[in-house]
């Protein structure tokens, strides 16, 4: 059965083609069948290789599958083969199977769009190519599907491509991306120059190759500038609050189940290269501890719901960056599928909102929505509360998890990570009273508020049972998921059981429980006092912040001040290359020789003045002087 | 196998010859079009051959033909191709097709004439991939130059003026005189170069006067000799500068042909004559052509980048992308070399692909400026379709062809010097930059311009003209091993003469610590 992973590739790559060629002569209805068809086939074969897996005795679940040989140049060599194991089975059944939902809400969503064939073509590329990405057994492979996986965003963001902004978003994503990718590109080098072989399970083994040759801290900091682009992390996140120009279950797809993901997965699957880096270990830690509490500062302040969540993401996935880079790699996929939940979940109910208000995204103009938008508002709480981290949602139990694993690590990223949280339940919940509650502010957006149709609503239903659920397969001491992942992070077991001994005791980590969870309500209850009981706080707050709110609201200048250090300066240098260095400086060099040439031709005229009696006394005088050369020679 | 023990080679190269002089006594335009697409589809179909019949795991010379040509002077008719010259022949027999389809329609006036270059340059291209002996090449090399001059200042962008040796001259007129006089002075040399080969080895068999033990200091001057002719070729920062004239200034099929196959003539000239005749000088000039190479990536593709006229951003592009090339030659091994082999044809196939567009494109709107476009691609689905997935190629997108020859390079250049490689890979960076700066210029954004409202999607015959083109960007990027397989025994083979004569130094570029 393992041997049929492929098909997990093949059916949205044939998806991809089919709706890419013969779309318009489809027509809607058959594409709507089609694009989430071809993704719940591949969740159908995730499925049973995860059965598969289940069924095999831990050490027997990796299972690697050649396709054919990719390429050979030279010495080097690397193959076009997939790996089965628990970590990569788990991604894919997360990327199809949320991808699943997210493509049955977009045939409702994306339903008057002239372009709609060419929408669930590109949405069917982005599975396949992140299915690649966390298919691959090498990583080259890895990194195709990392590629691809930015060039599907570049589409999709840049989706309404008339709108110069939505255009802008696409293209700024791309090239942030390579940015990092170049560092991935980067790593890649080391690693095959080093170990001679790109193939994980080689790496892995081979892993004390890299520390001996004194590139492993090199190689692991390469992956984690690869990892801040596509993860959306400091520095290189920017690309991820602009990528709201495309339509909104493109960024629950970038958002959720897919892209961002990558990094986090990335890191994960390199655990055994980790492991032996510490000090790029806790760098990993460090960035994403301030990512999370850079994000959620900046998530505050936004007065666009799909920025909230934007933003809201970014620290999200700095929480889970904080978790690998503690070591604790399980816990950081296991925040990454409730995640995958309840962000996917989140967007998708703000697209039925702005569905209902013809576009409007500014929660300032919204208000008592919940009246008019029944399931939109009770599943979107469900997902605000599972971000919030409100005890017994699927939020609380892997957040909690992390913070727990970073206490044991270091008490500073703990109190970082549990700042963020209280600040994270305020956004969250400011995101759930402002739109939803109170009064309407704006009355003719709110008259003309209706549910969305069916095909939205259901799979919001479907993720919000999920964001409530999905919790469960990890609760302290019972966890299901730790002990499926855990062999795939420390082969040998060693590090996990050292780890293990230095625990510390059981009430610790019962009383850290309980501060989270009372920071989450605090925080819940705070949003509540400022934007349902006393809405002048958030005035009164923002007053007495002066400069630093003010700085917030901008997003802390980052765009402004990469344009100033970075795009223009090299902007002006290429102006300065093509106009001053290559037109006047190379080019005139080569004009002007070939005027020197000509010159010289010129004057050289003047000799063929046409008396033979000339002619011979040159020829006359240059025999005597070759002679006479010859000669004294 | 060669089961019929044909004159391959000389059939492909001198069939457009003799297709051309045809071509020439018939009468109307329809009959000429036909006659020189039918001339260039035989010569392609039969150069597949060299494909069919091709021993697998040969490194040497293959469909080998010679005989005495001129024997007071031991000049051969001496051809044959290996795997480093077989696929160079390949993609200019089908480029020649797909130019010809291009230039179905637009040409306009002495189109007779406009085919007869063309089919003449293909008989030049290919001489210059199959000769063995070193005159026999100088004749295709020097060839190449006439028709390719002709083109540019005969059919080229009549517009703009240019003041130069003191006179004022139509633009086009001022960038074939360039081309031709900056070629011409660095293959000067090379004459000169071949000349003392001759008189050092008595032979202008390259075969043989790669057995040749040169003295170093010797080497040294023929490596500049032959070095320049190819450094003006590629071109090489800094020798670039008639590149934007040439490729700017000419009809689009002479665009398409010049940066597609003229340019290989210069990086394949690296490896067929340098590296094996003269591996002293080329250890000794790695570092410094290293070290152009890489200027001309990042220098090359910043100036892409504020370009207002996207072909001339595409001809800066082809300067940046042959830096690549050079580099993945001198990284000096086979991974490199094999690399960049592939990459000459990936780079022929996607810049080669980009001027088409471009030129499909003037030939609706008869601009080229940026400025003038935007929102095309709501207008033209299918153009911005191939528009952007040519410009995915072009930018080493992983799964596409360009990927497969550039980081091959990258990885190999890594292996020489780190420091390298990690500058060349910056060079990804910005080409997406200036690759995705022209689709959101021209694609992408409001459709304001009312001119632009009414131009006409891509035409039957203008997809097929693509459509190989994409296929094989698909092909080579997701099984390279068809090419590799052929290319790696050849590139072995050039590493192992280079290391040959003197195994002491592998490498000069030192490794970084």
């Amino acid at each position: 059965m393992l041997d049929y992973a492929w098909l997990m590739l093949l059916f949205p790559a044939l998806g991809t083609l089919i709706i890419a060629f013969f779309g318009r002569r489809l027509g809607k209805g058959v594409i709507s069948w089609l694009a989430p068809g071809t993704v719940l086939l591949s969740f159908a074969v995730a499925v049973s290789q995860f059965a598969t897996l289940l069924g095999l005795p831990a050490e027997e679940r990796h299972h690697e599958v050649v396709l054919w040989q990719w390429m050979t140049a030279g010495s080097f060599s690397v193959d076009l083969a997939l790996l089965i194991d628990q970590l990569s089975v788990t991604m894919a059944l997360v990327v199809t199977g949320v991808g699943f939902l997210i493509h049955v809400y977009s045939v409702g969503y994306m339903h008057d769009d002239p372009r709609y064939s060419r929408f669930f073509a590109y949405m069917n590329f982005f599975i396949l190519m992140m299915l690649t990405l966390v298919l691959a057994n090498n990583y080259l492979l890895l990194y195709v599907g990392w590629e691809g996986v930015g060039l599907a965003s570049y589409l999709l963001i840049g989706f309404w491509f008339e709108k110069p902004s939505a255009a802008d978003a696409g293209k700024k994503a791309f090239i942030v991306n390579r940015v990092g990718d170049f560092g991935l590109a980067l790593a890649i080098m080391f690693i095959w120059s080093t170990v001679g072989s790109l193939r994980f399970a080689d790496v892995f083994a081979n892993a004390d190759v890299l520390v001996a040759a004194g590139v492993i801290g090199t190689v692991t900091m390469l992956m984690l500038l690869a990892a801040t682009g596509k993860s959306a992390q400091l520095p290189l996140y920017v690309w991820l609050p602009d990528a709201m120009e495309g339509p909104t279950p493109v960024s629950a797809l970038i958002h959720a189940a897919t892209m961002v993901t990558a990094g986090v997965y990335m890191t994960a699957r390199s655990a055994a290269l980790f492991d032996l880096a510490p000090t790029s270990a806790m760098w990993v830690a460090g960035i994403g501890a301030a990512t999370a509490l850079y994000a959620a500062t900046i998530a505050l302040a936004q007065t666009d719901l799909k920025r909230i969540l934007a933003y809201s993401t970014i620290s999200q996935l700095g929480y889970m960056f904080l978790a690998v880079g503690v070591g604790a790699y399980a816990s950081g996929i296991f925040h990454l599928a409730t995640h995958a939940f309840f962000k996917a979940l989140l967007f998708l109910a703000a697209g039925s909102v702005m569905h209902a208000l013809h576009g409007e995204l500014n929660i300032n103009k919204m208000g008592n929505l919940r009246a008019k938008l029944p399931t939109t508002y009770w599943t979107y709480l469900i997902g605000a509360a599972a971000l919030a981290g409100i005890p017994l949602l699927s939020g609380f139990f892997s957040k909690d998890e992390i913070l727990w694993y970073a206490w044991q690590k270091s008490p500073v990223l703990w109190a970082v990570g549990l700042v963020t949280a209280g600040l994270t339940a305020i956004y969250a919940f400011r995101s759930v009273f402002v739109p939803f509650w109170g009064q309407p502010r704006d009355q003719k957006l709110f008259h003309h508020a209706h549910e969305s149709p069916p095909a939205m609503t259901v799979p919001l239903i479907v993720l919000a049972v999920g964001a409530v659920l999905a919790g469960y397969i990890g609760i302290p001491h019972l966890s299901l998921i730790e002990g499926w992942l855990e062999p795939v992070f420390h082969a040998g077991g060693a590090a996990a059981e050292g780890a293990k001994a230095a625990y510390p005791a059981a009430w610790v980590e019962w009383v850290l429980l309980a501060v989270s969870a009372l920071v989450a309500l605090a925080g819940a209850y705070f949003a509540y006092t400022a934007y349902v009981v006393k809405t002048s706080i958030p005035k009164q707050v923002r007053d007495s912040l002066g400069w630093f709110a003010r700085l917030v609201e901008n997003k802390y200048y980052v765009d402004e001040l990469y344009d100033k250090v970075i795009v223009n300066p090299l902007r002006d240098l290429a102006n300065w290359f093509a106009g001053t260095v290559d037109k006047a400086g190379l080019d005139g060099a080569v004009n002007g020789i070939a005027g020197i040439a000509g010159w010289l031709g010129g004057q050289a005229r003047r000799l063929q003045t046409g008396l033979v009696g000339l002619y011979a006394l040159s020829i006359l005088f240059g025999a005597v002087a070759l002679v006479a050369w010859l000669v004294i020679r | 196998m060669n089961s019929f023990n044909a004159p391959l080679l000389s059939i492909i190269t001198f069939l457009p010859l003799v297709g051309g002089l045809i071509l020439l006594v018939l009468p109307n335009a329809k009959l000429q079009k036909w006659w020189a697409l039918a001339v260039s589809v035989a010569t392609f179909a039969i150069s597949c051959l060299l494909w069919v019949w091709w021993q697998a795991g040969e490194a040497g010379m293959q469909f080998v033909e010679r005989w005495l040509w001129v024997p007071q002077f031991q000049i051969q008719y001496f051809v044959g191709v290996d795997g480093l010259s077989l696929f160079l022949v390949l993609l200019t027999t089908l480029l020649t097709v797909l130019v010809l389809l291009f230039s179905w329609e637009g040409i306009g006036q002495r189109l007779k004439a406009y085919l007869f270059l063309m089919l003449l340059l293909e008989a030049g291209m290919i001489g210059v991939f199959v000769a063995l002996d070193l005159v026999l090449f100088y004749v295709f090399w020097e060839l190449t130059l006439i028709p390719m001059y002709f083109l540019i200042g005969g059919w080229g962008d009549p517009h703009g003026e240019y003041k130069f040796l003191g006179r004022v001259m139509p633009w086009r007129i001022y960038a074939a005189l360039k081309f031709f006089l900056y070629t011409m002075a660095g293959s000067a040399l090379m004459l000169v170069a071949i000349l003392v080969l001759y008189f050092r080895g008595g032979t202008f068999d390259l075969l043989e006067l790669q057995k040749l033990s040169l003295a170093p200091d010797l080497q040294i001057w023929l490596f500049v000799a032959f070095g320049l002719a190819f450094a003006i070729k590629v071109p090489l920062f800094p020798f670039h500068t008639w590149l934007p004239d040439a490729h700017v200034a000419a009809p689009t099929g002479g665009s398409v042909i010049l940066a597609a196959v003229l340019l290989k003539m210069g990086t394949y000239g690296f490896v067929r004559f340098c590296l094996p005749l003269f591996p002293d000088a080329t250890r000794l000039f790695t570092p410094w052509i290293a070290i152009l190479a890489i200027i001309g990536i990042l220098y090359a593709a910043l100036v892409a980048l504020v370009q207002r006229d996207v072909k001339s951003l595409v001809a800066y592009s082809s300067v940046a992308h042959l830096g690549f090339v050079m580099l993945g030659i001198f990284a000096l091994n086979a991974q490199g070399i094999a690399a960049a082999t592939l990459q000459m044809v990936n780079h022929g196939l996607s810049t080669g692909a980009l001027f088409l567009l471009v030129g499909m494109l003037y030939n609706r709107r008869h601009t080229r400026m940026l400025a003038d476009f935007g929102g095309l691609w709501k207008q033209v689905p299918v153009y911005g379709f191939l528009f952007i997935i040519v410009a995915l190629s072009s930018a080493g997108l992983p799964g596409l062809n360009g990927f497969v020859g550039e980081f091959n390079i990258l990885l190999a250049a890594f292996q020489a010097n780190r420091t390298f490689a990690i500058l060349g890979t910056l060079g990804i960076i910005l080409a997406a930059w200036y690759l995705l700066w022209p689709i959101r210029q021209m694609l992408h954004g409001p459709l304001t311009r009312p001119e632009n409202a009414t131009i006409r999607d891509l035409s039957v015959r203008e997809v097929l003209t693509l459509a190989p083109i994409v296929i094989l960007f698909f092909v080579i990027g997701l099984f390279p091993n068809l090419f590799f397989d052929k290319i790696n025994p050849s590139a072995e083979a050039v590493v192992q003469a280079l290391n040959a004569q003197k195994p002491a130094v592998s490498m000069v570029i030192d490794r970084m610590p």
